[in-house]
């Protein structure tokens, strides 16, 4: 089955589904392993770096969000970690996942009508076009 | 040797295609600001474009953080008008030039690392007066003017903040201008005009001595300048460069960039610019765009230039409207919006902080007074918070248990010594120490003070949980443990 999975988040409720979909599959497979990433734009960085009292605040504000996540996923004794990517979303996760080589990509979709996703564009689409391994689309 | 040069090529060449791309999009996106920039200073256009040109190619050899853009900026513009108006032109290229040198001072004496020491709640008010004071130098623009000129505002906005959902190559705001500048042209509206504020030469800057006497007098009117000007350049500079290493998940050496701002501002000084510091948006469109190494940095200033030489005569025709737009563009992403969340959610010292800060900038029209003045409040505000401890008395079967919480020292002694009562007789006595700190002399004496007391009352005193650090400064200095003590010693 999937033995390395690469969950993408962004904190969003379709997100948190996602993050239940992973855990489902990698429940099925002895030593499953979840990369955790979750992507941060310039815009973000600068948000962050303003409101935080230099770089360990910063590293703690950040993983402060995914408390709840990361409690989740110890009480289901899924192995995983969680990496904070710098860059735009879609090519940014595009990059990472094939570089390292994964199983399987398990993201969600934010569920935009089409006027929504003209202007700001479908992160999960763009990623489904141009990722080498499987992907899970979470509703 | 080697690894000089590796050091070198890769900060200058190992990202070659993406640097140019995106110095070429900075250089694009840097006109119209450096413009806009000039005219809240109340100088010539070219002012602002030659120190965008010096201060982005000096600043790409010299700055510590490459991939930064580096040029004229409202911060600066603002706090330099005054001079301007005042004394004139030659004064503002000698408080440029003194700019670079207390720049130099402030790195050699390595101030990022006081950087920690400027609370976030203040570098959130700096930002917000900085987007409110740009906008405020927009509102004459846009008072008693045609309609034409609303329309021209309102038109530049809606390309600057639509047109980049579908075209994200150019900079919206070039193409603002050129629809604009190509409508007014051959339309024949009639609107105010960059020519109408100054004049654009085409000409590359050259080098010359600011034209003002060598006196104290002199040195007296720029120096108050040059030191706002300082504070308020390394402020947004390694405030940007914290940005920028977060967005490229890279590092950078803060104090290098503050000697290089320094350089950067006495050459720019010393041929006819303005001084400039590094700019928060136009480095997030360089790293949006690709830029990482310093050939980003130095394509953009020169490619700048190289557009002003060839297309400087089309400059002086672009309409002020567009510009104000532009710059209630940039205000507005400037402004911190999420501050009115930070206002309710943030503690209420912090929350204080940050609105004093914007106020005392907006009415002294001077971002470094409000900066100043933001880390002095919180300053006073924490020592007033940490100046008092909390005592918790509780009754026990032979006499009181005082339990200490907080910072012991001499601003929080009053609260320690009044919490006492001194009239108790016969009785064994506990103080605890376990959520406490001992700090100073004054600390200690404040507890030989009450521990004398109560043992000339025959009390028996005892003290608990100290960490070891009070225990030492405890051990070292109190009085009360030696039996014959009596509260003269001190």
């Amino acid at each position: 089955m999937y033995s390395t999975i690469l969950l993408a988040i962004d904190g969003s409720k379709n997100s948190l589904r996602a993050t239940t979909e992973a855990v489902k599959l990698a429940s099925l497979q002895e030593n499953a392993v979840i990369t955790v990433v979750h992507v941060l734009d310039i815009t973000q960085s600068k948000y962050d770096v303003l409101h935080a009292q230099g770089k360990a605040d910063l590293e703690l504000t950040r993983r402060k969000k995914f408390v709840s996540m990361e409690e989740y996923l110890q009480s289901n004794n899924i192995a995983y970690k969680l990496l904070f990517l710098h860059g735009e979303p879609g090519p940014t996760i595009v990059e990472y996942a094939n570089q390292n080589s994964f199983d399987l990509l398990v993201i969600g979709s934010r569920g935009l009508n089409s006027l929504q996703e003209m202007v700001l564009g479908s992160v999960s689409h763009k990623v489904i076009k141009r990722v080498k391994c499987p992907v899970l689309v979470v509703k | 040797m080697n690894h000089l040069i590796e050091k070198i090529k890769k900060e200058w060449f190992s990202n070659i295609r993406g640097d140019i791309l995106s110095g070429m999009v900075v250089a694009l996106a840097l006109i119209p600001e450096a413009i806009a920039f000039s005219i809240i200073a109340g100088v010539d256009p070219m002012i602002g474009l030659y120190a965008s040109f010096t201060m982005a190619v000096v600043i790409s050899f010299t700055g510590g953080r490459p991939g930064m853009i580096s040029a004229a900026t409202g911060a600066m513009a603002l706090l330099m008008g005054p001079l301007v108006r005042d004394y004139g032109l030659e004064y503002l290229f000698a408080a440029t030039i003194l700019t670079g040198i207390i720049q130099i001072i402030f790195g050699v004496l390595k101030i990022a690392k006081l950087m920690k020491f400027i609370p976030r709640a203040v570098m959130i008010g700096f930002v917000n007066a900085l987007a409110i004071l740009i906008f405020m130098a927009q509102v004459p623009h846009l008072i008693n003017v045609t309609n034409i000129t609303y329309l021209f505002v309102i038109i530049t906005l809606l390309i600057v903040y639509i047109l980049p959902r579908f075209l994200k190559v150019i900079p919206a705001p070039l193409i603002a201008i050129i629809i604009l500048t190509v409508v007014a042209i051959f339309g024949n509206v009639n609107v105010a005009t960059v020519g109408d504020l100054g004049k654009i030469t085409q000409s590359l800057p050259s080098f010359f001595i600011p034209n003002v006497p060598f006196s104290f007098e002199t040195l007296a009117i720029i120096f108050p300048y040059a030191l706002a000007l300082s504070i308020v350049g390394l402020l947004e500079s390694l405030l940007t460069a914290s940005i920028v290493d977060d967005a490229t998940d890279t590092d950078s050496n803060k104090n290098r960039e503050a000697r290089g701002q320094g350089i950067a501002n006495i050459v720019t000084g010393f041929f006819g610019g303005m001084a400039g510091c590094a700019m928060i948006g136009q480095s997030v469109i360089n790293v949006k765009s690709g830029g990482r190494g310093r050939l980003s940095t130095f394509v953009a200033g020169v490619f700048l230039m190289f557009l002003i030489m060839v297309l400087g005569s089309l400059v002086v025709q672009i309409p002020m409207p567009v510009l104000v737009g532009i710059m209630i563009m940039v205000c507005i992403g400037t402004f911190d919006w999420s501050s009115f969340k930070y206002l309710v959610t943030a503690p209420k010292g912090d929350a204080i902080v940050m609105l004093v800060t914007v106020i005392i900038v907006v009415a002294t029209d001077n971002l470094s007074i409000g900066v100043i003045a933001g880390v002095i409040l919180s300053a006073v505000l924490f020592a007033a918070k940490i100046s008092h401890v909390k005592m918790h008395k509780q009754e026990t079967s032979q006499g009181y248990n005082y339990a200490v919480e907080g910072q012991l020292f001499f601003a929080s002694v009053d609260s320690f010594v009044q919490a006492f009562d001194t009239t108790i007789k016969n009785k064994q006595i506990s103080i605890d120490f376990t959520n406490s700190h001992v700090w100073d002399d004054s600390a200690v004496g404040a507890i030989d003070k009450i521990a004398l007391k109560l043992k000339e009352n025959q009390n028996t005193v005892t003290i608990t949980g100290l960490d070891s650090a009070s225990k030492k400064i405890v051990d070292k200095l109190a009085v009360f443990p030696k039996q014959n003590a009596k509260l003269s010693d001190h």
